[in-house]
């Protein structure tokens, strides 16, 4: 089945309320073209889960947040991303935090679709009171101990950014880290895949190792085309962050008016081709 | 050899927190703690294994900073999911930075102020939680003062030992806090009931000095000695091998 769509026509599948989650992590690997798509939707009210850079910050900074589940929120080389601050300093957004390793378990719980895993991992922190509806399980067999019942986050979608794939959604990463991209759509219902480029199925292993294939068609209901979709997070070997445009973006949120401008610029577009000659003729 | 700097001092204390660790995995975060780390696989603990900070286990040490250098040897994979294989297993021994830290160790990386709508939204928790109560975990604070050692943090991220007590001991039995270093000294939990104390002194700083700048009671004993200096070796290996570019003495100034 050729499942390739427009940004406009796979974040069209998304509905106020839903719970999203988005796969990479920090600034790598972040299905931005998806984000930006979402920016210029009227979609509000969203549940965000990621390992959380500046798809939370953008997402928050344009109303469109209601909680946050994340385990941080950072754009590494810049550690604190300024408007997931800002949204938090003026409660603006709920929060729900996470030990990273829980978020992992959580999606896996959803991927699996069992209730909870249980893990050590949280016991005695205040992730036990700051995150709603946690409890403990106490183990069956004789050792008798009492673990974080880590329940499943069971996403309405999820939004990951790939190097490669075909047509039928079929998946490659090129790069270093897989991150958790797999079980963020394992744990969901709709799936948005977005990728540097759609190959012919027989060119996917002329790219990497059969290892390097991370998702399988199964797991995927849209596909989107999108050179530079990753954009200002890094996509290796594709490209590096984009750290002059990742500073113009935090120095833009330290006030409205800068915000504004950066927006007018780079953002108040019509389709992420626009964007994209935008950041080209920067 | 000049005599070493400040930032030296931190660094081969930082490099001691990993002593006798043997072939785990070593995560320092921050400058200083990731030139320790080396400093500890170049010299008494030849067997930790480093990651290059991105997913590879590399190695060869190379110096801090130096994204041009040499071709690394890769000795192995560690993306984030490997990372939490590993850690869950117990075999790694994380630095984690503190924005605050409290008596029993318990570390704050996550918000200052009301969890609902902090006063100044940080990171988040990060691995805090599971670290801590999984693997030995040490800590460094590059600015010793009364805002980050303080009575108690906002948001418990890594666990200390006060909570890891009250989990009792099969919970908490792999909890292992092992130091906290600062600009200032080295402390650690060798007290009756987990509270921190004053394990050594920087060379050039007195002990009131510290106490001043503590925001909690410390435990200080009668005689505290004096943080040891790096080796001949091990001064040469920061200065021509890992750190040449002293980017240490940029987060601890002299």
């Amino acid at each position: 089945m050729d499942k390739r769509r427009s940004e406009e026509e796979a974040v069209g599948e998304l509905r106020d309320g839903m719970t999203v989650g988005i796969g990479g992590w920090g600034a790598r690997r972040k299905p931005m073209s998806l984000v930006r798509a979402m920016l210029r939707s009227p979609l509000r009210d969203l549940t965000i889960v990621s390992y959380g850079g500046p798809d939370v910050g953008l997402l928050c900074a344009a109303g469109k947040v209601r909680k946050v589940v994340y385990g941080f929120v950072s754009l590494d080389s810049i550690p604190l991303e300024p408007h997931f601050r800002a949204a938090r300093e003026g409660g603006r957004v709920e929060a729900a935090e996470l030990d990273e390793g829980m978020l992992q378990l959580g999606l896996q719980a959803a991927a699996w679709r069992l209730p909870f895993l249980p893990t050590r991992a949280g016991l005695g922190s205040d992730v036990m009171t700051h995150f709603p509806g946690l409890r403990t399980v106490r183990s069956p067999y004789d050792d008798g101990e009492e673990l974080v019942a880590m329940p499943a986050l069971e996403l309405d979608a999820a939004l990951v950014h790939m190097n490669r794939a075909d047509a039928q959604g079929n998946a490659q990463f090129l790069g270093p880290d897989p991150y958790f991209d797999d079980l963020f759509l394992g744990a969901a219902k709709k799936r948005l895949l977005s990728c540097e480029r759609v190959v012919p199925t027989e060119d996917l292993l002329k790219g990497g190792a059969v290892q390097t294939l991370l998702v399988s068609r199964m797991l995927v209901d849209a596909v989107v085309e999108a050179p530079g979709g990753a954009h200002p997070t890094e996509c290796p070997p594709d490209y590096p962050r984009d750290e002059d445009f990742q500073r113009a973006y935090v120095a833009a949120a330290q006030d409205a008016t800068a915000w504004s401008s950066f927006e007018a610029r780079y953002l108040d577009v019509p389709n992420e081709a626009d964007y994209q000659k935008r950041v080209r003729s920067r | 050899m000049s005599s070493p700097t400040r930032a030296e001092i931190c660094a081969t204390a930082l490099a001691d927190c990993f002593r006798g660790d043997g072939e785990i995995l070593a995560s320092p975060i921050g400058t200083l703690p990731t030139i320790g780390a080396r400093l500890a696989r170049l010299s008494f603990e030849p067997d930790l294994l480093l990651t290059d900070g991105v997913a590879f286990l590399r190695a060869d040490v190379a110096p801090v900073g130096d994204a041009n250098g040499a071709e690394p040897v890769v000795e192995g994979w560690m993306p984030y999911r490997r990372v939490f294989d590993v850690l869950w297993s117990g075999r790694r021994h994380v630095i984690m930075g503190a924005t605050q830290i409290d008596r029993f160790g318990n570390q704050n990386i996550s918000a200052i102020g009301p969890y609902e709508r902090p006063k100044v939204q940080l990171l988040g928790p990060r691995g805090g939680p599971g670290n801590t109560l999984n693997h030995p975990t040490s800590y460094w604070v590059p600015r010793h003062g009364p805002r980050v050692f303080v009575e108690r943090v906002d948001d418990v991220c890594g666990i200390g030992a006060d909570r890891a007590a009250a989990l009792g001991p099969r919970a908490a039995r792999f909890h292992a806090l092992r130091r906290v270093v600062s600009n200032l000294g080295v402390f650690d939990f060798a007290t009756p009931d987990g509270r921190m104390r004053l394990a050594s002194v920087h060379p050039g700083v007195s002990v009131d000095e510290i106490v001043a700048a503590t925001g909690f009671e410390l435990a200080v004993e009668a005689d505290v000695p004096e943080t040891r200096a790096p080796t001949p070796d091990e001064l040469r290996l920061l200065r021509e091998r890992i750190d040449p570019s002293g980017l240490g003495a940029r987060e601890v100034p002299s």
